[in-house]
């Protein structure tokens, strides 16, 4: 039953699956990374951008892709809105405000997922599109299109936000708020107003990396649930704020989800992501680059 | 030489050393304190004085060196166990409970650190007493939030005190405090050693550390760079220049 | 507080009174079998607030512990055919090994991390359950009850007073803690570990001590539910819903007390079995977590802190 083939099979998809893995866990890497965010509901948001491009392509016959750009600027105004929220009522009172934090988002995420099945149901959904449904054979080897097209995008769009976060005026600024606040407030920027914008960036990103979740595979309403252990898991093995290692965390998880589903059966692959989080918060909980102890 | 000299020190460091990855925080630090002695510790920021603290208090792991308290080694002690041992801190940036008022933030200190079994009403009799004594007696049921900057680090001290220590650390008890409160807090320390408490003060106003210390230890970069009396300290060459930057 | 305690303890005696007298007069089963998933959330709040509360570590894992009582009882009976108290018994040491595992675990992770963690461990556990083929994996297994012990007419009726006595017992540890030098000290923590620490508390061995008896209470909690379900899923055993759910009573209750998630769990748990028959329990659980929210912003000590509020801080003057 095992075999080399069968290895490799599941190392090239397992590397294409972390790839899209590391996209959909770019928000959260600065949400929760650099900003700190307790954003338990990043992967609810994940799934309503899903239901967004599901929406747009089944009524508008709009491309996945492309309607995953259509929504991206309602997804940066609405982290504009969530991170207003929370700073107000929670960030800005301190101490005790860290237990309501995360109780909040996960009301949210809570919320978001009924309606989400108030509007559409409990079952799956998926869309339509000329890369879906068809393979690309090399050798032995079967790829999906719709998994290259996820990779390459990914891909993309983490280089795309590495080189905002590194070169652009805004982007060094959301770096330099997560190292010292007061640095950035003596260079006169308002840190709150930093964390703001890398907020709605980090969920206007959701925007695209819905469309990569639905193009993969189909979604339901409670699909949050496992991806808060493979966004988590991703952000938290790479280190908390780093971006690279975000892409190295995911191409693990990717591969090792991948290897187990072929060796053990698809039974397991809901563990593996939180198994591999659980060990490596109790063994490494600064993760594999992290930048603090 | 004195007769402290000829004690058994209170407290003995022996060349302790505490690394953050790769920067070295302390570096093979030893010293003596000695019962009931008012030391002074000093230093540039970043010079290592609260990583002591914390490491002589047990929030940091030391890797090599050795902290004998009362010629026990205490090395591999949990802070708490420090504590009842007699060991007690109040922090840089006050770190009251929060959801408590005065009075339950002692007794905190009180039902945990105190090593006889007394009853309620005797706790409440020394908690009553350790607030009086630091001018906070008409706090008691006032929530710590609710407190001013000055009486925030009384209650940090009330709060040490509560936990019937030998060795009270104070780390910047008086940082931003107004020059009248500055005096208010540097006589409750005198005070505190009049009654054989033996205390380390971390100040950077030196005028308080000159009225209170009778030795003086100053780092820079995680190693001592003097040692004495406090104007000896202060005329040193080395001490001048770490704090005017070289 | 000796009146105190008097009081509590009548009030704790007439209830289940109470309990045992509706068992008997009232035929209609379906008050008891409301009235079971009612009682069944007022413990798993009290339970949850031991460690959620008191300590501020915000527990997500409710479903595992419940969905391991659960399962204690489906492989108790299975094996042994063990009779209910003996379930309940196993469900509890279980859950109190869980939550020591659970503590140890995460000793030193804070806020979210820790949150994050107890996730994990749910999903986890339930992935281990649905390949666990003996327990019915995926598909589920069927429970047979056995024959109703007198003074009860039916099963349902004797688990519903079994779930009562289990509402008093988490009650009590809980208003025990708080009453405590355990509870000061949790409180301490909860609020700053280091400066609790060097208060001289013990910090790790309070976090692993609430760990330890929230769990075994959960876990026990979870028990009767096999018998009462006869029928056992590791899909709705391990339904996260139940840790939302748990979560938001207490927080809307109020955590700072211990009636604060007696309270919350008696509103929203009759809201939802109200809404659940009226209306759906997709709406139920969107009132649940709008609830939720709108309290953790407008109100973050819950019902307790408002009624206290109102009070104008009538408690100042005790210690």
């Amino acid at each position: 039953m095992f075999s080399l083939d069968l290895l490799l099979d599941a190392v090239v998809i397992g590397v294409l699956l972390g790839c899209f893995y590391g996209a959909v866990s770019l928000g959260l890497s600065v949400s929760f990374g650099l900003l700190d965010v307790p954003h338990v509901a990043h992967p609810a948001f994940l799934v309503l951008a899903s239901y967004a491009v599901y929406f747009l392509n089944e009524n508008y016959a709009v491309d996945p892709l492309v309607a995953g750009l259509l929504i991206t600027p309602i997804f940066f105004l609405l982290g504009l809105a969530a991170y207003r929220l929370y700073y107000e009522t929670f960030e800005k009172r301190g101490s005790d405000a860290s237990v309501r934090g995360i109780a909040f988002f996960f009301g949210i995420a809570f919320i978001i997922e009924v309606l989400i099945i108030l509007q559409f149901g409990v079952d799956q959904r998926s869309v339509t599109a000329s890369y879906i449904g068809k393979a690309w054979r090399l050798s032995d080897i079967r790829v999906p299109y719709r998994l290259l097209v996820a990779f390459a995008v990914a891909t993309a769009l983490t280089m795309l936000l590495t080189l905002y976060l590194s070169r652009t005026f805004m982007g060094r600024a959301i770096r330099a708020v997560a190292q010292d606040q007061e640095a950035l407030r003596l260079m006169g920027a308002n840190p709150i107003k930093v964390k703001q914008w890398a907020f709605g960036i980090a969920t206007a990103v959701l925007g695209i990396a819905g469309a990569l979740l639905i193009i993969v595979a189909p979604v339901d309403p409670t699909l949050d649930r496992a991806y808060i252990g493979r966004t988590f898991c991703v952000v938290v093995m790479a280190g908390l704020g780093s971006l690279g290692g975000t892409l190295v965390a995911a191409i693990i998880l990717g591969v090792a989800e991948s290897i187990v589903l072929t060796l053990f059966g698809a039974s397991w692959a809901p563990a593996i992501s939180f198994a591999m989080l659980l060990g490596i918060l109790a063994v490494r909980p600064q993760g594999l680059f992290g930048r603090r102890s | 030489m004195t007769l402290s000299e000829t004690q058994a020190p209170l407290l003995r460091i022996c060349a302790l050393t505490k690394r953050f990855g790769g920067f070295t925080a302390l570096h093979r630090v030893s010293v003596d304190i000695r019962p009931g002695e008012r030391f002074g510790l000093i230093g540039p920021n970043g010079s290592g004085k609260t990583t002591l603290i914390n490491c002589i208090s047990g929030a940091f792991r030391t890797e090599p060196g050795t902290i004998l308290f009362r010629d026990e080694d205490i090395t591999p002690l949990q802070p708490h166990l420090r504590t009842r041992r007699g060991i007690a801190r109040s922090f840089q940036i006050p770190r009251p409970f929060r959801s408590m008022t005065v009075a339950e933030n002692l007794m905190v200190a009180l039902d945990f650190a105190a090593h006889e079994h007394v009853s309620v009403t005797q706790r409440r009799d020394t908690m009553m007493s350790i607030l009086d004594q630091m001018g906070l007696g008409s706090k008691v049921n006032v929530l710590a939030t609710q407190l001013s900057q000055v009486e925030l680090r009384k209650m940090e001290l009330a709060r040490a005190m509560a936990t019937h220590p030998k060795l009270l650390i104070s780390d910047e008890a008086m940082a931003g405090l107004s020059s009248s409160e500055v005096d208010e807090v540097l006589d409750l320390l005198l005070s505190l050693a009049s009654r054989d408490i033996t205390i380390i003060m971390i100040e950077h106003i030196m005028q308080a550390v000159m009225r209170f210390s009778e030795r003086v230890m100053c780092l820079d970069a995680g190693r001592i760079i003097a040692i004495g009396a406090p104007s000896e300290v202060m005329a040193d060459k080395r001490v001048q220049e770490a704090y005017l930057g070289t | 507080m000796k009146r105190n305690d008097i009081a509590f303890w009548i009030g704790a005696v007439v209830f289940l009174a109470a309990v045992l007298v509706m068992t008997q007069v009232v035929a209609n089963q379906y008050p008891f079998f409301a009235g079971y998933v009612i009682l069944q959330s007022i413990a798993l709040a009290v339970a949850w607030s031991i460690l959620g509360g008191y300590a501020g570590y915000v527990n997500f894992g409710t479903s595992a512990f419940y969905g391991v009582g659960v399962y204690a009882s489906v492989f108790m009976v299975s094996a042994f055919g063990a009779p209910l108290p003996l379930q309940i018994l196993t469900g509890a040491a279980v859950g109190a090994l869980m939550g020591l595992a659970l503590g140890l675990l995460t000793l030193r992770m804070q806020g979210i991390f820790f949150s994050i963690a107890t996730i994990a461990l749910t999903i986890v556990i339930e992935t281990t359950i649905t390949n666990w083929r003996y327990v019915g994996g995926a598909a589920g297994i069927q429970i047979q009850r056995p024959a109703v012990t007198s003074p009860f007419d039916s099963y349902v009726q004797m688990l519903f007073f079994v779930q009562a006595v289990l509402v008093v017992l988490a009650v009590a540890i809980s208003r025990y803690i708080q009453n405590s030098w355990i509870g000061r000290g949790l409180q301490a923590l909860r609020d700053d570990e280091l400066a609790a620490e060097c208060s001289g508390v013990p910090t790790l061995r309070l976090k692993l001590l609430a760990c330890v008896i929230s769990g075994a209470l959960m876990c026990a909690i979870g028990a009767p539910a096999a018998m009462y379900l006869q029928y056992a899923d590791p899909g709705s055993a391990f339904n996260l819903n139940y840790s939302v759910t748990t979560l938001a009573m207490s927080l809307i209750g109020g955590t700072a007390h211990w009636a604060g998630p007696i309270i919350g769990a008696i509103l929203l748990g009759t809201t939802q079995q109200v809404l659940t028959v009226t209306i759906s329990s997709e709406v139920n659980l969107l009132v649940l977590g709008l609830m939720l929210v709108l309290f953790v912003v407008g109100a973050p000590e819950g019902i307790v802190g408002l009624i206290n509020k109102l009070r104008g801080h009538r408690k100042e003057g005790e210690i």
